[in-house]
């Protein structure tokens, strides 16, 4: 070493002792220095803090091990899809809203259900009673499908459906409806999200038990392949996990874990692991602790592929990467001063596009009081716009790689998030982990975790622990669903079931009932019964008489 | 303040379809905190089977959470069966997303008080203390 380095070298030792003085001997604010997780966060990172080779743990954008990135040129050729999750009253209504959402510049489409689809009862069952259009739109046939996706052209737009236990009927709906355009099934993209695992965990709208259910998953993943090849079979789903209370390692660990299962179960059903595994696809939730999310999306990449390559054994580049959707955390929100929540989704939906999503939604000011309405969707998907358009930040890829911190903090979720993969590994896998309910009790002591802090002031939530105004209600105009969907639900049933092939409808249930029993694969049956005019509803009484209902497990 | 005799029961309960449980599930892990008998339905209960555990338990306190926007529909019709059990005496309650004209008419129709988000569970915990407590003074000034 020269001795001209020598001496910047203890230069910079003396430098950060003297940096190191003046901070210790400095009065401090009177808060906690931790991230949203709860992790204690040093005021300052350096060299020290982000050892490792840059070539095994970053890499470059499109390479191995994906850190900085899954394709080479990131928004440089392409920007994200910006996908406002949209879903309300009638199949009808929610048509109007995915065409509104089109002509402002939106670029792929994503439903929300409601809970009766979600549940697979249709709209006219008993539990569905005051549910009908609440949450998502109501869809329980095809022929409710095709008034959705009316004037659509379904071999050009990209759909995402949020759908889990039911999952495969809708899809079907779906590839039936796409036939009935005249659309070939090769042709159709999307994604549905088919993520059972966490609905057990998280989410909770689930149809039947693990292992059946587990089961439509593979084949799913099999019918696919073979005939509806850009389809993303599943979207492996941490948002929930995260909305429910998690922290971001235990998003990441269980978003993860389960996606390993799906991985598992696949090559076990007798799949090769790279004919099913580059269409399972991710959804992770941007939360309000800026750059913990950041290394989160990064870690997630970085882990799957190591488990993909190292773990599976995959060979296709394709399957080892991450690809993922974000949306802006709803817990994020606000009931007091709602308009503030569009500066809290704007840095959300930054810190996504640093994070390298392919797919952005981004959550509206107005949805902690009701569905969104128009004016308030609109700013949200154009909060996208300006960050695509207007900051400059979707030149450059990964612009923090190489920040002590980000890199830092990226170490640190990698290695919580494998501390969490043996603790389930211990546990038999992650159905007994789940099964047990011992996911389900991590999350829920992170949520009372983080509820004591904000009502202790250690976490400070602008308008309801801190800059507090007298609460006069809502200041702006709310969505309101109108009972009348639910009466016109019930006649189109009505009218539907008296004007179908009745002997048709009941041969297709039928050859579900006799493939529940075999080894054929359902998605094949539920597209011809979709074609019969079966209902979700009768397909599901079908799976539930078979297979039986989930209970969940007692955890409190 | 004078200490309550004996523990407040508490049934905590999610009728309908939605799956949002974190609220419900905070706020029973925090009136327990607070000293109170919880029990939790779990999700995706009829309103009979919760007025039905309400009255096998004989609860004290009813405390509904909906975030599916079913309020409407599912909260008279909790009220109606506890109402069918002898159960109309409970102090009701509940929360989630819930607009405050629905919260107004919920509340002259038997509902004592809903909470929306951003609530803290203190706030929760000593409004039903504070609304027993009434209830129990009256009680023994009856008796």
């Amino acid at each position: 070493m020269s001795n001209e380095r020598r001496q910047t070298n203890v230069q910079s030792i003396d430098a950060r002792a003297l940096w190191q003085q003046e901070f210790d001997a400095a009065k401090k604010r009177g808060v906690e220095f931790t991230s949203l997780s709860g992790a204690p966060l040093k005021p300052l990172y350096g060299p020290e803090d982000a050892p490792g080779e840059f070539e095994s743990e970053l890499g470059y954008p499109g390479a191995f091990p994906y850190t900085r990135g899954v394709h080479p040129t990131m928004y440089r050729s392409r920007l994200w899809t910006m996908r406002q999750f949209a879903g309300f009253g009638s199949a009808r209504q929610t048509n109007e809203r995915f065409k509104f959402l089109l002509a402002h510049g939106q670029t792929g489409l994503s439903t929300a259900f409601d809970f009766p689809t979600l549940m697979g009862y249709d709209s006219d069952h008993a539990h569905s009673l005051g549910e009908v259009g609440q949450v998502g739109v109501a869809i329980s046939s095809l022929a409710d499908m095709e008034v959705l996706m009316s004037g659509i052209p379904m071999a050009e737009v990209s759909t995402s459906m949020t759908i889990n236990g039911p999952a495969p009927i809708l899809l079907a709906f779906y590839i039936a409806c796409g036939e009935r355009q005249g659309v070939d099934p090769k042709l159709l993209r999307g994604t549905v999200q088919n993520d059972i695992l966490k609905e057990y965990q998280a989410q909770h709208a689930w149809l039947v038990p693990a292992e059946p259910a587990l089961r439509m998953i593979t084949d799913v993943m099999g019918y696919c392949a073979r005939k509806v090849p850009q389809w993303n079979t599943i979207s492996i789903s941490g948002y929930h996990i995260r909305e429910a209370g998690s922290t971001a390692a235990q998003e990441l660990a269980f978003t993860l874990a389960n996606g390993m299962e799906y991985v598992r179960r696949g090559k076990a059903a007798g799949l090769d692991v790279d004919e099913f595994a580059p269409r399972l696809s991710f959804f992770f939730d941007s939360h309000l602790d800026f750059f913990e999310e950041i290394a989160k999306f990064r870690a997630a990449r970085r882990i799957w592929a190591r488990k993909l390559r190292d773990t599976f054994g995959a060979k296709d580049p394709r399957s080892w990467m991450v690809r993922f959707h974000t949306q802006t955390a709803g817990v994020s929100l606000t009931a007091q001063q709602p308009e503030n929540n569009i500066v809290r989704t704007a840095f959300e939906a930054l810190a996504a596009v640093l994070g390298g999503t392919q797919s952005l939604h981004t959550n509206s000011m107005d949805e902690t009081l009701s569905l969104p309405t128009e004016k308030a969707v609109k700013i949200a998907l154009r909060t996208q716009q300006v960050i695509a358009e207007e900051i400059e930040v979707a030149h450059v890829i990964d612009p923090l790689g190489g920040s002590y911190y980000v890199e830092a903090l990226t170490n640190r979720l990698e290695a919580e998030a494998e501390r969490y993969f043996a603790e389930i590994e211990r546990r038999g896998g992650v159905v007994p982990a789940t099964e047990q309910g011992y996911i389900q009790k991590e999350i829920h002591r992170s949520a009372i975790a983080y509820q004591a802090a904000v009502e202790r002031g250690s976490k400070r939530v602008v308008g309801v622990n801190c800059y507090v105004e007298d609460d006069k209600g809502p200041t702006i105009e709310l969505h309101k669903i109108d009972p009348a969907v639910e009466r016109e639900q019930h006649q189109r049933l009505a009218e539907l079931r008296k004007k179908r092939d009745a002997s048709k409808a009941k041969r297709a249930l039928d050859e579900i009932h006799d493939a529940c029993k075999g080894q054929d694969n359902l998605l094949e049956r539920f597209v011809a019964a979709a074609h019969a005019d079966c209902t979700l509803g009768e397909i599901a009484d079908v799976l539930r008489a078979e297979f039986g209902h989930y209970k969940e497990p007692k955890i409190l | 303040m004078q200490m309550t005799l004996r523990k407040i029961r508490v049934l905590v309960g999610k009728p309908g379809l939605d799956g949002h449980d974190r609220g419900a599930k905070t706020v029973a892990s925090a009136l327990r905190d607070h000293g109170m008998e919880v029990i939790y339905t779990g999700l995706h209960q009829t309103p009979e089977a919760i007025a039905e555990i309400a009255a096998q338990e004989d609860v004290d306190v009813v405390g509904l959470s909906i975030l599916s926007g079913a309020h409407m529909a599912l909260f008279p019709r909790v009220r109606a069966e506890l109402v069918k059990r002898g159960m109309g005496h409970v102090l009701l309650t509940g929360g989630g997303i819930i607009p405050q004209d629905d919260m107004q008419a919920l509340e002259s129709g038997g509902y004592a008080k809903l909470f929306g988000p951003g609530t803290p569970t203190e706030a929760i915990a000593k409004w039903i203390q504070g609304e027993m407590e009434k209830r129990w003074k009256a009680e023994g000034a009856q008796s």
